[in-house]
């Protein structure tokens, strides 16, 4: 059976309708999901993807994290539901406290669109075990606040526990601490990347197929770990029931 | 004067029941010689009299104030209506144009099921009044257009003029204009696939801020904007009305600048993208379940135009109540709500039983959707319905709509060609001294790529979101943009939007097809079929005879050029009173072309990609150097006549170039413009890193030959790179069509350079850091600072934060990602600069009351 994965639509979302393509291309099922809706219509995995959710107006992310979708989503992100979370997703995910730090504005202080060289530090997630530890990428970033920021604690322990997913090669595009472009929580089932990997899955329009070990990445995980499933049931139950 | 002493004066019966009321009808009627302020709104006395003898009486103050903007230049084109008929009396008959002029945008079917709407529109003054926000309402305004007639918008593109480079005031308004189209664009999900930047003094205190939008539609869902259908419900959808934009187009877009263009800051609009973007889903969403009959947006003259349009369109009548009208601002007066330009505001006329569905598809956007009327009958005898509008149970407007939208003035202004043009064109630039040497040369292309019109642009477009929506085949800094509008069939759309200001100004006539040829020509390199035309024709004012002969031959040469290309004008848009003070900017028409491509996977990019392609130079190449980027660059000299346009000539170029693509002769196509083939090839070795060896033409070896060789900007003319095994069939395809044809070089990447035989060499590296350099240094940190002001009011970016600003460059080459660190020091003279210029502006003037409110606002 095609993997369900779930693309939720804030108001401002302006990149589902990619990752749903990538979701597509990688051969999965692209579930659209409602942020007023907090039923995740069981799907095996969620996509938070770019935009200015509720416009960004206040701090980005900040009001989307309140969304009756993202109650559902971080209760199942709790119980092992692998959530991808891309520039204002991983935005989201840290406002929802899902992942440590935050993301501020550029140093540079513009918005900055540039294909972007990568590095893969951690393979030992839902969503890039299809990638070769150090692995170049060379995937669209494109934010205006994209600049990674957590207390020299916070990131000493993201490095001692290989939870820094990838890093800025050629050129830190946005002044992001120690080159990070992408972190994951300790159970390695939720991620955040600033760079647009579903801006990279077809020759025509992107810089490279880069991208698509995102979205093949997380099917192979659901393929090989059933158990997955059973630990998210809860989680669909109550929200359904919000 | 005031209202009240006037009523008073004029000593009638029953005047002091009108105390406290709002200036209605029967006070209208009561108080025939009440003086109004007519002038002060930008009317003259015969148009006001028109409005007395149309109404039967004064009008009201309401009524006076929808008059003035719906007759300004800006939205009743008086001064430029009876030449733009010419765009439809030459216009090529087509069996693909479903809306054409006079609608918000012009309509072209792509496929069976698809059709396309483009235009591009001017938001000038606005953004020399206030950069961020004039841009960022620009780009707004004109999706706004796009969306109206039933489309998806899915690209935009900018067309940008400043001043020089080098100028102070440059440094304000260009790093506040790319981050309000950024800021609005990114904002919306319109990924940015083209536009111009150009810098000449002329535009200094006039820059031009043009917008294009692209926007696909199923051909069975394209709306109109009549209010057809008595009883139907006219909603108001979108923003709340404020104060913001109060006689935009009457005070800011038909009049000259002076020095209290600085007090005009509130009549330019606040943007808000978000609420565009509820808006542009709603709408969409209303479409598709067929819920509106019809629909208008909101952006020149606000509720005003919308509603005598929408009117107008359909013959009838309609009773608008006006206090429904939810706004920002209770304290706004019924005048001030009808001018109000409040910006993402849409006007819809739905049938009463399909309301419910209609708030409903709204809230579930979460954007305000009110009835705010009714559409009536027409009148007896077939005679136009009535717009009839209360505020607080007082009628206050009774007019026939048709005769805002519609019947404004329309004047044969003088025309006389400017004095100085003989002498200006008997100024030939073909006669400055040219480099012989090949180092000369040499130092001569490294200039001029560097030069402010001719170097990278990256500085600017990485501030856009190309990527978005995940359809963009081609963008910046590609000839033309591509978007593949149907993922099944790979079906698509190519766009450009170019002009030239300097050829213009030296031949009008000629400059508008140029600037036509030009943009048609990068439709083709790109592979697509050039179909439909759509122009922002920016000038100076119409009350100069000089200024009007210059809009009257651009547009004749406009429409010629179209008719001879067999491709017609859909739509566009007219900007007047660009000057500051008697000095009018160069006649600027600016041409966009849309084109069409079967299959996006055969689209030709710009960049040299296979060593071996053979280079080929097509078109012929004449001594054409008046008016080029050399003469200004070198010689700062603009004189003579602009190049031979030959439109037979760009016709079979482009379906040579069609062809080619279609069968796969060529990899690589870049079109010769702006620089000649020097620019061109740079670009073309730049964009993959892939040196290329050039041999100069027999026939331009001698003297200052290789120099005409490189430089002159004949139009016409393209490179293409052509792979082996490929080279018989090309060539016999050109010989076929009759298109001259030269091998110039090859494609060699060993060589890591662009190597002219006998000439001189240029590595990728030198000539990389050269094209890259010049906007970072000049608008480096400068931008970082106006970005942080017009995000986070109030404020200041930190001088550390301004020069991390400057510490990384961009890189052109896609293929690299890879950047060099910049040494922060290079830009401090342009950061010192800005810091200077925002701390005047950070003074802080308070919040002014809206001129035309100020003495009649009770905070005040």
């Amino acid at each position: 059976m095609t993997a369900r994965i779930g693309v939720v639509t804030f108001p401002g979302s302006l990149d589902d309708g990619d990752a749903a393509r990538a979701v597509r291309l990688a051969g999965g099922e692209a579930v659209r999901l409602w942020h007023a809706d907090a039923d995740l219509h069981r799907v095996d995995a969620v996509v938070l993807p770019g935009g200015f959710s509720y416009g960004d107006y206040l701090r980005t992310g900040a009001i989307a994290r309140f969304a009756p979708v993202m109650e559902s989503i971080a209760d199942g992100a709790r119980g092992g539901l692998p959530v991808l979370g891309i520039c204002n997703g991983f935005q989201i995910l840290c406002e929802a406290h899902l992942l440590p730090g935050a993301l501020t504005r550029n140093q540079h202080l513009h918005f900055r669109n540039r294909d972007q060289l990568l590095r893969i530090d951690s393979t030992a997630t839902a969503f890039t075990n299809s990638y070769a530890p150090g692995q170049e990428l060379l995937i669209p970033v494109k934010n205006g606040e994209g600049c990674y920021v957590a207390d020299q604690r916070t990131l000493d322990e993201l490095e001692a526990t290989g939870r820094v997913v990838a890093r800025y090669l050629g050129g830190n595009p946005n002044g992001s601490q120690r080159d990070i472009a992408a972190i994951t929580n300790e159970a390695g089932n939720v991620v955040g990347i600033m760079p647009h990997p579903e801006h990279a899955v077809e020759a025509l329009t992107g810089p490279s197929l880069d991208g698509l070990g995102f979205f093949t990445s997380i099917l192979k995980h659901l393929a090989g770990v059933p158990a997955a499933a059973a630990a998210r049931e809860p989680a669909h139950a109550r929200g359904s029931v919000a | 004067m005031t209202a009240q002493t006037d009523a008073a004066e004029a000593g009638l019966d029953g005047a002091d029941d009108f105390a406290g009321q709002p200036d209605t009808v029967q006070r209208a009627v009561a108080t025939p010689h009440e003086l109004q302020p007519y002038a002060e709104l930008g009317l003259r006395e015969d148009e006001y009299d028109r409005i007395r003898q149309i109404l039967g009486r004064r009008p009201t103050q309401s009524e006076l104030a929808m008059y003035s903007i719906m007759w300004s230049e800006h939205c009743s084109y008086k001064s430029s209506k009876v030449h733009l008929r010419q765009f439809g009396q030459k216009a090529p008959h087509s069996d693909r144009l479903l809306a054409g002029i006079g609608e918000n945008a012009g309509v072209i079917q792509v496929s069976d099921r698809l059709a396309v709407t483009f235009k591009v529109e001017s938001h000038n003054h606005p953004s020399f009044v206030e950069p961020y926000q004039g841009a960022a309402t620009g780009v707004g305004g004109i999706v706004r257009d796009i969306l109206a007639m039933g489309a998806r918008p899915v690209a935009v593109m900018d067309p940008l003029r400043f001043g020089a480079a080098d100028h102070p005031d440059t440094a304000r308004v260009l790093p506040g204009v790319v981050a309000g189209v950024g800021g609005y664009g990114n904002c919306l999900g319109l990924p940015n696939i083209g536009g111009e930047v150009v810098f000449d003094p002329c535009y200094q205190g006039n820059p031009l801020v043009n917008a294009l939008c692209i926007g696909v539609l199923p051909v069975d869902r394209l709306q109109n904007k009549a209010a057809a259908g008595a009883g139907n419900v006219v909603v108001l959808m979108g923003a709340k009305t404020g104060r913001d934009g109060i006689g935009g187009v009457s005070v800011l877009a038909s009049a000259t600048f002076d020095e209290a263009s600085e007090q005009r800051r509130p009549s330019v609009q606040v943007g808000d993208p978000f609420t565009e973007k509820l808006l542009i889903e709603a709408c969409l969403e209303l479409y598709d379940a067929r819920l509106v009959v019809g629909i208008q947006d909101l952006g020149g003259a606000g509720l005003t135009c919308a509603l005598t349009e929408t009117a107008a369109a359909a013959g009838t009548g309609m009773r608008v109540v006006l206090e429904r009208v939810p706004l920002r601002e209770p304290s706004m007066e019924a005048h001030e709500i009808l001018a109000s330009e409040s910006q993402e505001r849409m006007l819809l006329i739905v049938e009463p039983d399909k309301l419910p569905s209609v708030l409903k598809t709204a809230e579930k956007w979460g954007v305000l959707a009110t009835a705010i009327g009714e559409v009536t009958e027409r009148g007896e005898g077939d005679e136009p319905g009535r717009l009839v509008i209360t505020w607080q149970d007082h009628t206050v407007v009774d007019v026939p709509p048709g005769s805002l939208a519609d019947d404004g003035p329309v004047y044969a202004r003088p025309m006389r060609e400017p004095a100085d043009l003989i002498l200006l064109r008997a100024d030939h630039a073909e006669t400055l001294p040219r480099p012989t040497t090949g180092a000369e040369l040499r130092e001569t292309l490294l200039r001029m790529v560097a030069s402010p019109n001719l170097c990278d642009r990256t500085w600017v477009t990485e501030q856009y979101d190309r990527y978005v929506l995940g359809n963009t085949v081609l963008a910046q800094p590609e000839d033309a943009g591509i978007i593949r509008i149907d993922e099944q069939t790979g079906l698509g759309v190519a766009l450009s939007v170019d002009g030239n200001g300097r050829y213009a100004r030296l031949d009008p006539y000629t400059g508008a097809k140029l600037a036509l040829a030009e943009s048609y020509r990068n439709v083709a390199v790109s592979g697509a079929v050039p179909l439909a035309v759509t122009n922002c024709l920016n000038f100076g004012s119409p009350e100069d005879p000089a200024v009007m002969w210059q809009f009257a031959e651009a547009v004749r040469g406009l429409a010629d050029g179209c008719l001879e290309l067999g491709i017609p004008v859909t739509g566009g848009n007219v900007s007047f009173y660009n000057q500051t003070g008697a000095a009018a900017i160069h006649p600027t028409p600016v041409v966009g072309v849309l084109g069409v491509l079967e299959d996006v996977a055969q689209r030709v990019p710009m960049g040299f990609t296979s060593d071996g392609d053979a280079i080929v130079l097509l078109g012929d190449t004449r001594v054409e150097l008046s008016g080029s980027e050399w003469a200004w660059v070198t010689h700062e000299h603009l004189g003579g006549e602009p190049p031979r346009v030959d439109l037979a000539r760009e016709r079979v170029l482009a379906g040579v170039l069609a062809e080619a693509a279609r069968v796969g002769h060529i990899t690589a196509a870049h079109d010769l413009s702006d620089g000649g083939l020097a620019q061109a090839l740079a670009e073309s070795c730049l964009r993959r890193g892939k040196g290329a060896r050039i041999a100069v033409p027999d026939e331009f070896a001698d003297g200052s030959g290789p120099f005409v060789f490189l430089f002159s900007e004949s139009a016409g003319r393209a490179i293409v790179s052509v792979p082996r095994g490929h080279e018989k069939a090309f060539a016999g395809l050109c010989e076929e069509r009759g298109l001259p044809w030269t091998v110039i070089g090859v494609v060699d990447s060993s060589v890591a350079a662009l190597d002219v035989r006998d000439q001189f060499s240029i590595g990728l590296d030198e000539l990389r850091t050269a094209y890259t350099a010049t906007l970072p240094e000049l608008f480096g940190q400068a931008a970082a600072v106006a970005a942080a002001e017009a995000t986070a009011p109030g404020t200041t970016a930190t001088p550390a934060d301004a020069a991390g600003a400057a510490v990384t460059s961009a890189d052109a080459d896609a293929d690299a990602g890879v950047t060099e660190p910049r040494k922060p020091g290079r830009a401090t003279t342009s950061a010192r600069r800005r810091r200077s210029a925002s701390a005047d502006e950070s003074g802080g003037e308070p919040e002014q009351v809206p001129e035309a409110s100020g003495d009649e606002a009770p905070h005040s």
